[in-house]
C-alpha cells in the first residue's frame, strides 16, 4: 500500500456573531485556502454556528511550551498594581 | 531514566487527580496516549462506518421530508467522524495511519454497525436506540481528561439529540399506523434492542481496559453504569408508543430504583467483534472501495494546488 495523501491540516477559528471573539473550533484537511474555508464551513457550521471563519495552516501556528509555563507566565503575577483593586480610593468618591 | 519516568507519571497523575485537562503538548505517559488513540480512532471509525446502514435507506425514504432529514443526519455522522479524527491527530497519529489501521483491521469500529437495516423502521430504531445509547456514553465523555476529545464530545452531544428525536418520531409514527407498520416497528425493536445494550461493552467484571482508563479519567462511568442509565430512560419511551422491550426478565427493581434486565448474549457479541457478524465484510469492503475510488480527487486537489503555486511564482 502506498502512502496515501490526506492533504494538509488547517486550524479553524469561528466567530459566532459579529463582534464576538474568534474561537478555535477544531481542524480540517484541505489542499488550498478555498477548500479549507469550504471544509471548515461544512464541518463546523452546519447549524449557523458561525458568521465568519478564519482558517490557518496548522504548520503556521506557534504554540508556547507547557514546560516553560512557570518562567513564561510568571512576570504577570508579581505586578498586582496592574489590577484596579490595588488602588486605595478616597472615602466617598463615586463612580470610579 | 526510570526514575524520570516515574516522576513524570506521578506528576501526570497528580494533575489528573486535581481535575486538570490534558492538552496535546503536555507530557503524558505512553499508555495514556495509546489508550486515547485506540479509543478515539475507534469512535471516529464508528461514526463514519455508521453512515453505511443509514445510507442504505436514502433512496427509499418514505417522503421528501424523511429523505432530507436522513441526509442531514448522515452528514452529521460524517462531521462527527471528522471532529474525532482531528482530535486524535493532535496525539501525533496521522489520518493516513488511522485509515490504514481501519482497513487492516487493527482498529475496530462499533459492533452495532455490523447489523443490517432491513426496513425503514430500522432507521427509526438506529436513531432512537443506537444514537440514544451513544448519547449516554458521549455525555459521560464530555468530562474526559483529554481536552481535544472532551471538546469534540461537547460539540457532538449538541447535535446528537436531533438524531435521537428523529428516530423516536419515526417509531412513534409507525406505532400509530397500520398493523403492518406496527409489526415492522416491533420487529426493528426486537432486532436492535440487544445489540444496543452490547454497545456499552462487556460487564465491568470482564472489561480488560477499565483500570488505567478510570485512573486517568479517560472514562468517567463504567460500562454497566452507562448501560443501566440507557435502559432506565428508554423503557418508558417504549411504553409511551406501545413497543414491547424484547426481554422477558426486564422488571422494575423498587429497592434499587432501576430496571433489572435479562442476560446479554455475549457469545454473539464476541462472535460479531471477531468478524462473523451479518455485515462486517460488506462494511469494510465498501469503505476500502470508496476510499480507493476517491484517490483521484485527492490527487487532483494536490495538482491544482501545485498549479496555483506555479502560476504565483511565474
Amino acid at each position: 500500500m502506498t502512502a496515501d495523501n490526506q492533504l494538509d491540516v488547517w486550524e479553524v477559528f469561528m466567530q459566532s456573531k459579529p463582534g464576538a471573539n474568534y474561537i478555535h473550533a477544531g481542524s480540517i484537511h484541505a489542499s488550498d485556502k478555498q477548500m479549507a474555508l469550504q471544509n471548515a464551513r461544512d464541518t463546523y457550521s452546519r447549524r449557523g454556528e458561525g458568521t465568519s471563519i478564519w482558517v490557518v495552516p496548522s504548520s503556521a501556528i506557534v504554540a508556547s511550551n507547557p514546560e516553560d509555563n512557570g518562567m513564561f507566565f510568571d512576570p504577570a503575577n508579581d505586578k498586582i498594581y496592574r489590577h484596579p483593586t490595588f488602588y486605595v480610593m478616597p472615602e466617598g468618591a463615586k463612580a470610579i | 531514566m526510570e526514575q524520570a519516568q516515574e516522576t513524570l507519571l506521578r506528576e501526570f497523575e497528580e494533575k489528573i487527580e486535581c481535575g486538570f485537562a490534558i492538552e496535546p503538548k503536555d507530557k503524558m505517559p505512553a499508555g495514556y496516549r495509546k489508550h486515547l488513540i485506540r479509543q478515539m480512532s475507534q469512535h471516529a471509525h464508528s461514526e463514519v462506518i455508521g453512515m453505511q446502514p443509514e445510507g442504505n435507506w436514502v433512496t427509499r425514504a418514505p417522503s421528501l421530508r424523511a429523505k432530507q432529514i436522513l441526509l442531514a443526519k448522515i452528514q452529521d455522522e460524517g462531521g462527527h467522524g471528522l471532529y474525532l479524527y482531528s482530535a486524535a491527530e493532535t496525539l501525533g497519529v496521522s489520518r493516513d495511519e488511522l485509515i490504514e489501521q481501519l482497513h487492516t483491521g487493527k482498529a475496530k469500529y462499533s459492533n452495532i454497525f455490523n447489523y443490517p437495516t432491513l426496513s425503514w423502521a430500522d432507521i427509526g430504531a438506529i436513531g432512537w436506540l443506537v444514537d440514544g445509547a451513544a448519547i449516554v456514553n458521549q455525555v459521560s465523555l464530555q468530562r474526559t481528561s483529554y481536552g481535544p476529545y472532551s471538546r469534540a464530545m461537547v460539540r457532538i452531544c449538541k447535535e446528537e439529540s436531533f438524531h435521537q428525536r428523529q428516530g423516536y418520531e419515526i417509531m412513534a409514527k409507525m406505532m400509530a399506523g397500520t398493523a403492518d407498520q406496527k409489526a415492522m416497528a416491533q420487529d426493528a425493536m426486537n432486532r436492535w434492542w440487544w445489540p444496543s445494550l452490547m454497545m456499552f461493552g462487556p460487564h465491568d467484571s470482564d472489561s480488560p481496559h477499565t483500570g488505567d482508563a478510570f485512573r486517568w479519567k479517560i472514562k468517567r462511568h463504567s460500562n454497566d453504569e452507562l448501560r443501566q442509565k440507557f435502559i432506565d430512560k428508554t423503557v418508558q419511551q417504549a411504553e409511551v408508543i406501545g413497543l414491547t422491550i424484547p426481554d422477558k426478565d426486564l422488571k422494575w427493581n423498587e429497592a434499587k430504583q432501576c430496571y433489572d434486565h435479562g442476560e446479554i448474549n455475549w457469545e454473539e457479541f464476541y462472535r460479531v467483534i471477531g468478524g462473523d457478524g451479518p455485515c462486517n465484510k460488506q462494511r469494510m469492503e465498501h469503505h476500502i472501495r470508496v476510499h480507493n475510488e476517491g484517490a483521484w480527487v485527492r490527487e487532483a486537489a494536490e495538482a491544482y494546488r501545485a498549479k496555483q503555486q506555479y502560476s504565483k511564482n511565474a
